[in-house]
């Protein structure tokens, strides 16, 4: 017998093995640097590694290769530009993390512990978060650009699991975390399990795991449609989860308020992203034929999704709560993008999702500004008067609720107006319709919050805006310059969108 | 004998793992169903590649075995984490995040 060894063209998989060799090099870290030096070791690790890869994915924009791995990765356009958007958001979501202020010292040690406060009296910090995040991000770039069943359920589960684990890493109100990493994992595991078991009925249907065979099968209807159906219904369970779409979305409060505000930033902006790119290359590829079988179901959801996530976002009274149900709206108003089924719908998800991203993860930024003396305050009443007792913390978050609302001069307004446009261009008239319905309600809780951090009396209760350090700083400077830069300027990034997303098959 | 029998055992189990991790209170009981699913979309999976006479479906349930290790690892670190420090695995007990 004779062993044909597997050809791999290592340039157009560089991007996701620079961030494997980091993570793999972090975790050696772990283990062999001292105590003192580990925190600036591991975060110059993680910027260097995750910029290395951006440089990388830039060098190869423009490439297309069906069999890069074999046929279980397909790079084209749109998989570079998803893998560009995940990894700036990951660079800015890691400044934060390097806020180590938000972790707990000794995540063993059970909270208010003796161990626990020798532990902070020791100045010891959680550095394994790096690694984690790493192996995080490596999964994220992964997912979009699995080209088989196989790569795309192991992507899944490698972006889901570290992220299980850093939910529960939060210092304050340790037993918030932990419970929410319980919740992330039980419901997301449980959410996988239908992933698998979609994928197993897709296998039946065609015969193959590979997302050209099944395409094959779903272009030639031979197999048996109820396989096709079962199949398909369950996977898209696990994809939808994963974006926080209604009926699927209960994790979403719990988890974005008990993490720690940097995880619940990187996890809410990047995961849409590669969740939501692996949807597009499966319903604008895979199962583009099978269009009757997929698009009433989407549009229903995209409906619900969009009115639950705004309507149920105006009664929170907790911030975290709050951007939680506004990214389950924007998960239906994403889903628009995928159901318009064309060009232009490809180009501005692609192009809502970085910007989406990018403003999620500057208003999870400033959350992190507003403490008292035992952490963070997420309580909105006493987010009263912000706007007198620090300008910069309640100009910046006004800034990105208005990129959410979707005002113009924000990157909010493009990403939305071309979202609606395509998918009206599709014909979904009545659902852009409720999109828009949507957007206003959403528009109202957003000003709320603005018109509550400038135009109420401040309350006396302690609550303070933390001088945000250097990293946090050029975090949210750097988000709120994007959000701006592509709401006045976009016209060059949307043509170099519009130039490469176009998917292979 | 007729390899569709297997599917339907697949289903069944895959069911009782739904059910299960609906109704049981148990925090390792849940994560033990949703195990449970796990092994019958194997089942299924190994059922298809006999069906279809090609081994890509034994492939990936070697793959989906792995991935189970890694979750109960995960899983496990998580409910011992929460069982320290509430004396109790139940999931109805973890319910501090609600509005």
């Amino acid at each position: 017998m004779t062993f044909t060894s597997p050809v791999l063209s290592y340039t157009l998989l560089s991007p996701m093995l620079i961030l494997l060799g980091g993570a793999l090099i972090g975790v050696l870290v772990e283990a062999f640097v001292s105590r003192a030096k580990r925190p600036i070791v591991q975060l110059t690790l993680a910027l260097g590694v995750l910029s290395l890869a951006l440089l990388q994915v830039w060098n190869i924009r423009g490439e297309q290769s069906l069999t890069p791995a074999m046929g279980s990765i397909i790079i084209d356009g749109p998989a570079v530009l998803l893998q560009g958007s995940i990894l700036i958001i990951s660079i800015i979501a890691i400044l934060l993390i390097a806020d180590t202020e938000h972790f707990t010292a000794l995540p063993a040690a059970l909270p208010g512990s003796e161990e626990e406060r020798k532990a902070i009296a020791m100045g010891a910090q959680v550095t394994e978060v790096y690694p984690l995040t790493l192996f995080a991000v490596a999964g994220m770039l992964m997912f979009p650009v699995a080209g088989d069943l196989i790569t795309l359920f192991v992507a899944l589960e490698m972006l889901s699991l570290p992220l299980y684990l850093m939910a529960g890493l939060s210092r304050r109100r340790r037993l918030a975390s932990q419970e929410s990493a319980l919740k992330y994992f039980l419901l997301g595991s449980f959410s996988s399990a239908f992933f698998l078991f979609g994928a197993a009925y897709l296998y039946g249907y065609s015969g193959s795991v590979n997302f050209a065979g099944i395409q094959e099968s779903v272009i030639g209807g031979s197999g048996n449609d109820v396989l096709l159906l079962i199949g398909l219904a369950f996977l898209s369970i696990g994809l939808l989860f994963k974006v926080g779409a209604v009926p699927f979305h209960s994790w979403a409060p719990d988890v974005y308020q008990g993490a720690p505000t940097p995880v619940t930033a990187f996890m809410a902006a990047a995961t849409k992203v590669a969740a939501f790119g692996a949807m597009l290359r499966i319903y604008y590829t895979v199962f583009a034929n099978a269009e009757w079988s997929w698009s009433s179901v989407l549009t229903g959801i995209a409906a619900i999704t969009m009115l639950l996530g705004s309507l149920v976002a105006v009664t929170q009274r907790d911030v975290k709560r709050m951007l939680a149900y506004s990214s389950i709206a924007h998960a239906g108003f994403l889903l628009l993008g995928v159901i318009a089924l064309n060009k232009s719908g490809l180009d501005a998800t692609i192009f809502y999702l970085l910007a989406y991203g990018i403003a999620t993860v500057g208003a999870f930024a400033v959350v992190t500004l507003v403490r008292d003396s035992s952490g963070e305050v997420t309580d909105l009443n006493r987010w009263k008067g912000l706007g007198k007792r620090s300008p910069f913390a309640a100009s910046t978050f006004a800034f990105f609720l208005l990129a959410f609302a979707g005002i113009p001069l924000t990157s909010g307004f493009i990403g939305k107006f071309s979202i609606f446009s395509a998918a009206y261009e599709s014909g979904a008239t009545g659902l852009v319709l409720v999109a828009i319905l949507s957007s206003a309600l959403a528009a109202f809780f957003y000003i709320r919050v603005i018109v509550l951090m400038f135009f109420s009396e401040a309350t006396e209760d302690g609550t303070s805006v933390e001088i945000p350090s250097i990293l946090t700083r050029t975090a949210i400077v750097a988000s709120a310059a994007i959000t701006l830069i592509l709401g006045v300027y976009p016209t060059p990034l949307l043509d170099f969108i519009s130039d490469l997303a176009i998917f292979i098959r | 004998m007729d390899a569709s029998n297997y599917l339907y055992i697949s289903a069944l189990l895959f069911t009782i793992g739904a059910v299960g991790v609906v109704v049981r209170r148990n925090a390792i009981v849940v994560f033990m169903c949703i195990e449970l699913m796990l092994n019958a979309a194997n089942l299924s999976f190994v059922t298809f590649s006999r069906i279809n006479g090609n081994l890509d479906g034994q492939v990936m349930a070697f793959f989906t075995m792995v991935v189970a290790a890694c979750e109960v690892v995960v899983g496990l670190a998580i409910i011992v984490a929460i069982y320290r420090s509430r004396r109790s695995a139940s999931v109805d007990d973890a319910s501090l995040l609600k509005r």
